[in-house]
């Protein structure tokens, strides 16, 4: 399934867009997407920590994604 | 009564303290944030805010609902700015209203630290020399 990928601020400059788009297996976790996230973007995993949102809630490594999830790479946060 | 906006547009500080004026209230307590001319005695010409909107404004109403279960308050506000914001602008409005000022400054210390370690909005100083997304890096 193909998975769309939102990001901003540094994650977004890692990726070098707003947006990208990722081919996973069917049922795949954000676990494997953070994986394969480093991998095609080491600078990622070299960041103080990062976390991934599923429909606007930070998600824990097992959970499941679907393919119409709006899923978000949320580097540190620092507003305020 | 909880108000939370996200804006482009300048904070209206007397505003927020209106809005969270209560007959029942005893006092408001207000953080307002401002943006620092340096950080590590580097100079900061600007900061530029970026928010994931839709989750951001989530965040915000759970940390409001977790503040008004935590102690007995009667208004809540949180007003953030995104986008460029010079030296002495205000990133930031804090406003709690309670019946006693325990509450109130308890409660408006714990919205402002809750929102920065939750809250998907992301700074960047702007420096003469270059440019950093803050905590982005250990």
């Amino acid at each position: 399934m193909k998975i769309k990928v939102i990001a901003f601020g540094v994650a977004r400059e890692i990726f070098g867009s707003g947006t990208i788009e990722t081919e996973l297996y069917t049922d795949a976790s954000v676990g494997t997407l953070r994986n394969l996230l480093e991998q095609k973007y080491p600078r990622l995993g070299q960041l103080a920590s990062y976390m991934v949102a599923v429909n606007s809630e930070y998600a824990e490594p097992h959970v499941v994604l679907a393919a119409n999830d709006e899923v978000a790479v949320i580097p540190p946060v620092s507003g305020g | 009564m909880t108000e939370i906006k996200l804006t482009p547009l300048p904070i209206d500080v007397t505003y927020c303290v209106n809005a969270v004026m209560s007959p029942a209230a005893g006092g408001i307590d207000v953080f307002i944030g401002t943006v620092r001319d340096q950080t590590k005695q580097k100079k900061v010409l600007r900061l530029e805010f970026e928010a994931y909107e839709k989750m951001a404004i989530s965040e915000m109403e759970k940390i409001a609902a977790s503040a008004f279960a935590k102690w007995p308050l009667l208004k809540v506000l949180l007003h953030h700015r995104t986008g460029v914001l010079e030296v002495g602008e205000v990133p930031v409005v804090i406003a709690v209203a309670a019946a006693h000022r325990d509450a109130a400054f308890e409660a408006c210390r714990y919205i402002i630290d809750t929102l920065k370690q939750t809250v998907p909005i992301w700074k960047k100083e702007v420096f003469e020399d270059g440019e950093v997304w803050v905590a982005a890096h250990p």
